[in-house]
């Protein structure tokens, strides 16, 4: 009985708090198109995530393009195939591995420091000072942060994919030795439009996922310091968790026909 | 302040629980037009919570608060959003804006308003700060520069900023020294005389009360239970106000030691 009792509890909680997500995540979307715009805080979040979360994505894309080519590379050398190689890049990052860990290393940084912002705010009276400015702040904090995320993901994965693939060019043609023009070419060979356009709408999902996580998060937050602690480390487990589900799910909406 | 004008405020019946707790009981209180009422109580007595159901920053859970006549209990977003444009609010901990530099905290609701732009909304705001004798070198600094004394008037500054018709104060002068908590008692008489606003306070500070206050109510377990004229605070008849203006801890009033 005891034990029936607790999955029932656990598991009307989680239905509880996804209710709640969900009705924070409708009224969150509809601010977005809903005048007042805050333009002056869209374009902060634009470079915030844009601009200054290029040096952590780039790093990663880069030695991930590397790793990729080394790896393949002891592994398809019994078969001679060199074209391969290039494939393997090209593939795995436009579809895969850019919006993925290109998300993930996003949730680290941005989400949870909106998480830690919006806490901060919320447990000293600062969301409640905005609406007693007549501001409300679904509008003035949540609302750019969302549209900034769905925005910029995407084009950080752009560069994702392009500093991952040079990596993989770097590791084949001077540490493999590999003819550049001939593995340039098999790399926009094996370049599709569809597995490049599959994984700029990833991008956007997990660009609303991680703001999503890190606005309702630290939006809800309690309890002070503990509490914002609390909410920071929720953003980065719940918005990474839900990227791998969610990549998975799209992976199948794209590709399984 | 007449007795015959409508209240600016009326609150009737405002019932407000968390959990089982009840917080407010049936409470009803008016403020009138231009008048500065403090509402005075212990720490913990829900002074606070019904200065934030009266702006719907927490939802109360029954009864009817009415500003100028119109009813905002349960009123759709837009027409909430359309009363608390009279209001300015200085919140307990004065809450400012710790990402914005304080001429930005002070023309907040200008700017987010669009009422008008940086540059003019910045000249308001300079404007503002010397009304509660601050000069224009702090307008740049950043809030976590300040004082607590300093902070306290630039949220003084930002809540008046917009000229709003009603003014809330919660407890402005706590955690001030004597001194400092005068100069604000005055900055609060001047800054709401001179715009003839209403002003609702609350405090568990009686000079400050006193000084502040046209009426004074007090509420204990969450009803009003003694309101009258300044002068009358000490003539209630109330076993309960008298231990509380006189600070006695022996009385009909026992505090929870451990709540
Ligand atoms: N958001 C909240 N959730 C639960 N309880 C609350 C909340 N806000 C206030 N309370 C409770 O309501 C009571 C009154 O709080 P408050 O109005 O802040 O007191 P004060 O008169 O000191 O301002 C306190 O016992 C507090 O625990
Ligand atoms: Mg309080």
């Amino acid at each position: 009985m005891r034990v029936l009792q607790l999955i029932g509890s656990f598991v009307l909680g989680f239905l509880e708090s996804t209710g709640r997500l969900v009705i924070f995540a409708g009224s969150a979307i509809g601010h977005c198109f809903r005048p007042p715009f805050y333009w002056r805080s869209l374009g902060r979040q634009l470079i915030d995530i844009g601009y200054y979360s290029l040096p952590v994505v780039g790093l990663t894309a880069i030695f991930t393009g590397m790793v990729l080519a080394l790896q393949s590379y002891t592994g398809f050398a019994r078969f001679s195939a060199e074209s391969a190689i290039a494939t393997v890049v090209v593939v795995s990052i436009t579809r895969e591995l850019g919006p993925v860990l290109a998300g993930l290393m996003v949730a680290g940084r941005i989400g949870a420091a909106m998480a830690a912002e919006i806490g901060t705010m919320r447990v000293t009276e600062q969301l409640d000072a905005l609406t007693t400015l007549s501001t409300n702040p679904m509008k003035y904090m949540v609302a750019p942060r969302l549209i900034a995320g769905v925005l910029m993901l995407p084009l950080l994965v752009v560069v994702a994919d392009i500093i991952g693939v040079f990596g993989g060019y770097l590791v084949a043609v001077y540490k493999l030795g590999f003819n550049p023009a001939t593995y340039l070419q098999n790399t926009f060979d094996a370049l599709k439009t569809e597995d490049v356009v599959s994984g700029l709408v990833k991008a956007s999902v997990f660009g609303f996922i991680i703001t999503l996580m890190g606005c309702y998060n630290g939006y809800t937050s309690r309890g002070g310091a503990q509490g914002v602690g609390a909410a920071t480390t929720n953003t980065i487990v719940s918005a990474s968790i839900l990227i791998l589900c969610f990549d998975y799910i799209l992976t199948e909406l794209f590709f399984a026909r | 302040m007449t007795d015959k004008a409508p209240p600016k405020i009326r609150i009737g019946g405002l019932y407000k629980a968390f959990g089982t707790k009840r917080v407010l009981d049936n409470l009803d209180l008016d403020v009138g037009d231009g008048e500065s009422l403090v509402v005075i109580g212990g720490s913990g007595s829900g002074k606070s919570v019904l200065l934030k159901c009266i702006l719907g920053l927490l939802r109360a859970d029954a009864g009817s608060i009415t500003v100028d006549g119109e009813e905002v209990m349960g009123s759709p977003p837009e027409k909430r959003e359309a009363i608390n444009r009279k209001f300015g609010m200085l919140l307990q901990g004065s809450a400012l804006f710790d990402s914005l530099p304080v001429w930005e905290n002070v023309a907040f609701g200008l700017l987010a308003g669009k009422l008008m732009d940086r540059k003019s909304a910045r000249e308001v705001a300079i404007s503002k700060l010397a009304q509660v004798g601050l000069g224009p070198d702090v307008a740049m600094l950043s809030p976590s520069e300040l004082s607590g004394g300093m902070q306290k008037r630039v949220g003084l500054a930002r809540a008046i900023a917009a000229d709003p018709e009603i003014i809330l104060f919660d407890e402005p002068t706590t955690g001030l020294d004597p001194i400092m908590a005068d100069v604000i008692n005055n900055l609060i008489i001047e800054t709401t005389r001179e715009v003839g606003a209403t002003a609702l306070s609350i405090t568990h500070d009686m000079a400050s009360a006193r000084k502040i206050a046209h009426r004074i109510a007090m509420l204990y377990q969450g009803k009003i239970i003694w309101a009258g004229p300044v002068s009358e605070i000490t003539r209630s008849g109330d076993e309960r106000v008298d231990q509380f203006i006189h600070g006695r801890a022996d009385g009909p009033i026992q505090m929870a030691v451990r709540a």
